[in-house]
């Protein structure tokens, strides 16, 4: 479309002159030029029957289109995308089967709190309804798991259904958005018209805290003697990590995060007690326990941090701080509630700090940290913590860990020291197998500069393998690790510790030679990888990985041999932590 | 506790389902849920009548207001309101009763609106307990049918039972954006 026939930027709002009337375009291009106008510059976007109108027109657009081979896969690459550059990741679909492959996705999101707007193609307005074919009702499958929907009925409403799809997804408590547009949408000839009527009136995103509520804050503050925070995906997505470690420093508050949380404040940080809840440190779980004041900064009271919410820090006065008014007294009842963005209230916390000894309190919990640390048994076997802890050690702490869901999971959020936020990409909500690689290709496409490394397991690893054909033709840098135990392991450690270890179809293996060859696979996709086989080999593999430009895929048979530790049993509280 | 809520939505298609499937995929009752246009066209009441701790009321209510499409959610509950449903019921009748229940009709206010011979359609309105005790005594003489619309209610007081306040001009985040659409 030339400049010619482009309706001009309006000069003056309101002033309607007489100007030429705005050249006509299908709906989907100019779906595809609001997108433009929103900053998109990358779509994960799979074609089909009702999305090809979608993809004509990016085919004109300046817009990096990047194919995944699952739909699934173009969802987590969107979500990897957006929580490593906190901007909304894009991703598209087919109506049908296309847009329920996406479903994992978008409950993912809406679980971690992750910005996207997800589009699907639907079918003609004159066959919704009638069954036809590649149709569902993906409004109302989605319903429970995403911020808000639109079905678009008319192609003018386009720019406006964006702009608000956009705001919704990015603003407050970020989510997963969803448009859906009938074929014969995409196909209208509507006017070049950008112009958006935003009508979101019962919309509003909560922002600042009152001096008030920062006073009793603070005076929770002064009159505890056993101060713990408690940081969640809150700070992360609220860019409020800057600000977090002031008020530490300054009031001289241990800080734990939850798993969202990680990175959050940096693991080196004296002050730092790392990440607590079922798998956390046996410090975090003590000191969030033992505290008599926890601050829970945008975190949301999960059953993986709390155990039994009942019996959790029963001794603590709470302050529950978050952006969603619904998290205040959902799960655990709040003794003060406030709902505000995290960083202003942080930021006029730290206008006066008031700073204590807490001597005993530090002293206790020093003591935790030295009797009770993260360890784990070397044998003659590579253990896996190994592994996360060389390559912490050969990328200096620098890499950016996306891994997939189980035991590998835990490990890499316990061995590798994370400094900043965005540095460690996890499926933390929904815990959902096949996140790492698709993620990881999302996120190493945002920062194409970072060093992103997949840390999986054998079974989440193969939930998305196909993605193998997206990284091999787009080029895409990511690291893949596989922990390969031939198990099902998170799910093989419970049935170790409360089903007598009954094995439950959680063993991957079949006959002697571990199945399948992962690298022979990467090879079939012109994809360089390396298996290791002994303890000696880890540290050269990691190197030859890391050295080796472009993807990347390492083989390391750790077999079934570890649990994750410490453990609090689920429903239990911090008194029942298993430490081996 | 029983609570009635109001409910304040935007008049768009596929609001209703976002509002049911909150309670269902929650575990929340409803007792009855009505809805309708207001007299702004662009706005539809929903009363809700649910049953629920203070805990489970906390969160109805808040889950309700995260939906985008709700503008205001009240619980009239403990305040002074209005309460109000209709009931149609068929209810068989004969030569020798049919006196009887017009008589009842009388008492209640209510009306007879179909007469066939053999039954009658009863049209009722009140509060909830007027129509059950309408119920109660019409169950001895036969009840064919009836439907119930379930509560509508408004607050006493002069003011809307919401109080809404004219909603807050939106942000547009795209408004400078607009202006500097560059041809790509």
């Amino acid at each position: 479309m030339s400049t010619a026939t482009r309706k001009k930027a309006p000069a003056k709002a309101g002033a309607a002159a007489p100007a030429a009337p705005a050249a006509l375009i299908k709906g989907a291009e100019l779906l595809i030029r609001c997108l433009e106008r929103q900053g998109v510059r990358l779509v994960f976007a799979y074609p089909g029957g009702q999305a090809i109108e979608l993809h004509q027109a990016l085919s004109k657009s300046t817009i990096r289109v990047v194919l995944p081979r699952h739909e699934q896969g173009g969802a987590f690459a969107a979500d990897g995308f957006a929580r490593i550059s906190g901007q909304v990741g894009v991703c598209m679909a087919t109506s049908g089967p296309g847009a329920t492959n996406l479903l994992t996705g978008i409950a993912d999101a809406y679980m971690d709190s992750i910005p996207l707007v997800v589009i699907t193609g639907q079918v003609p307005q004159r066959l919704i309804g009638k069954n036809a074919f590649q149709e569902t009702d993906i409004i109302g499958m989605t319903r429970p798991i995403i911020k808000h929907s639109f079905l678009v009925l008319d192609a003018a409403d386009l720019p406006s259904v964006v702009a608000e799809a956009f705001h919704l997804a990015a603003s407050g408590r970020p989510g997963p958005v969803m448009i859906d547009i009938p074929k014969d949408v995409q196909q209208k000839l509507v006017p070049a018209d950008l112009q958006a009527r935003i009508s979101l009136r019962a919309y509003t995103v909560p922002a600042a805290a009152s001096a008030a509520e920062v006073e009793t804050v603070r005076a929770a503050i002064t009159a505890s003697q056993r101060p713990c925070v408690l940081a969640g995906g809150g700070i992360i997505s609220g860019n409020a990590t800057a600000e977090l470690r002031t008020f530490a420093e300054s009031y001289n508050l241990p800080v734990t995060t939850t798993l969202m949380g990680v990175g959050a404040f940096p693991d080196s940080h004296p002050l730092s007690l790392k990440w607590l809840g079922m798998h956390g440190t046996y410090y975090a779980n003590f000191a969030a326990n033992e505290c008599d004041l926890l601050i829970n900064i945008g975190a949301r009271f999960d059953d993986r941090v709390t155990g039994n919410v009942q019996n959790f820090a029963t001794t603590a006065k709470i302050i529950h701080i978050d952006i969603d008014p619904s998290e205040i007294n959902k799960n655990k009842h709040a003794d003060i509630g406030i709902v505000c963005d995290a960083k202003d209230i942080l930021r006029k916390l730290n206008h006066h700090p008031v700073r204590q000894e807490y001597a005993a309190w530090h002293r206790q919990i020093a003591e935790w940290k030295r009797k009770f640390p993260l360890t784990y048994k070397k044998t003659k076997l590579i253990q896996p913590q190994y592994v996360v802890e060389t390559i912490y050690e050969l990328t200096k702490g620098q890499a950016v860990i996306v891994p997939g869901v189980g035991q590998h999971q835990m490990w890499a959020a316990q061995y590798y020291k994370f400094e900043r936020p965005r540095q460690f990409l996890t499926s933390g909500g929904l815990g959902s197998m096949g996140f790492g690689t698709p993620a990881a290709m999302g996120a190493k496409l945002a920062c194409p500069d970072a060093l992103v490394i997949n840390i999986d397991g054998d079974g989440s690893f193969q939930m998305n393998i196909q993605e193998l054909g997206t990284i091999h033709t787009e080029n895409i840098g990511v690291k893949m690790v596989i922990l390969n135990n031939q198990h099902l392991g998170m799910v093989a450690q419970w049935e170790d510790r409360f089903y007598g270890s009954n094995r439950g179809n959680t063993v991957l293996k079949t006959g002697d030679r571990p199945y399948p060859e992962f690298v022979q696979i990467a090879k079939g996709y012109h994809i360089p990888g390396r298996e290791v086989w002994t303890r000696a080999e880890v540290r050269d593999a990691i190197r030859d990985m890391l050295e080796t430009d472009g993807p990347f895929l390492l083989d390391v048979h750790v077999e079934y041999q570890e649990h994750v530790l410490p453990m609090i049993p689920p429903g239990g509280t911090y008194k029942n932590i298993i430490m081996e | 506790m029983r609570h009635t809520i109001s409910v304040l939505v935007e008049n768009k298609f596929g609001v209703l389902a976002r509002v049911a499937g909150l309670f269902c995929g929650r575990g929340y009752n409803i007792e009855s849920l009505t809805v309708g246009p207001t007299h702004d066209r662009t706005i539809s009441k929903m009363t809700i009548v649910t049953t629920g701790d203070d805990t489970v009321l906390e969160q109805i209510e808040k889950q309700l207001n995260k939906l985008v499409d709700v503008l205001k959610v009240t619980d009239l509950t403990g305040s002074q309101f209005v309460g109000r449903e209709l009931m149609l019921l068929k209810v068989r009748t004969t030569r020798a009763d049919r006196g009887e229940i017009v008589q009842l009709v009388d008492v209640f206010k209510a009306n007879i609106v179909n007469v066939q011979e053999g039954s009658l359609i009863i049209e009722v309105t009140g509060p909830s307990e007027k129509i059950d005790a309408f119920i109660d005594l019409m169950t001895p003489f036969g009840i064919i049918e009836l439907g119930r619309t379930g509560k509508v209610a408004l607050a006493r007081s002069s003011q809307t039972t919401e109080m809404l306040e004219p909603p807050a001009p939106f942000p547009e985040p795209s408004s400078a954006a607009v202006a500097d659409v560059t041809e790509p």
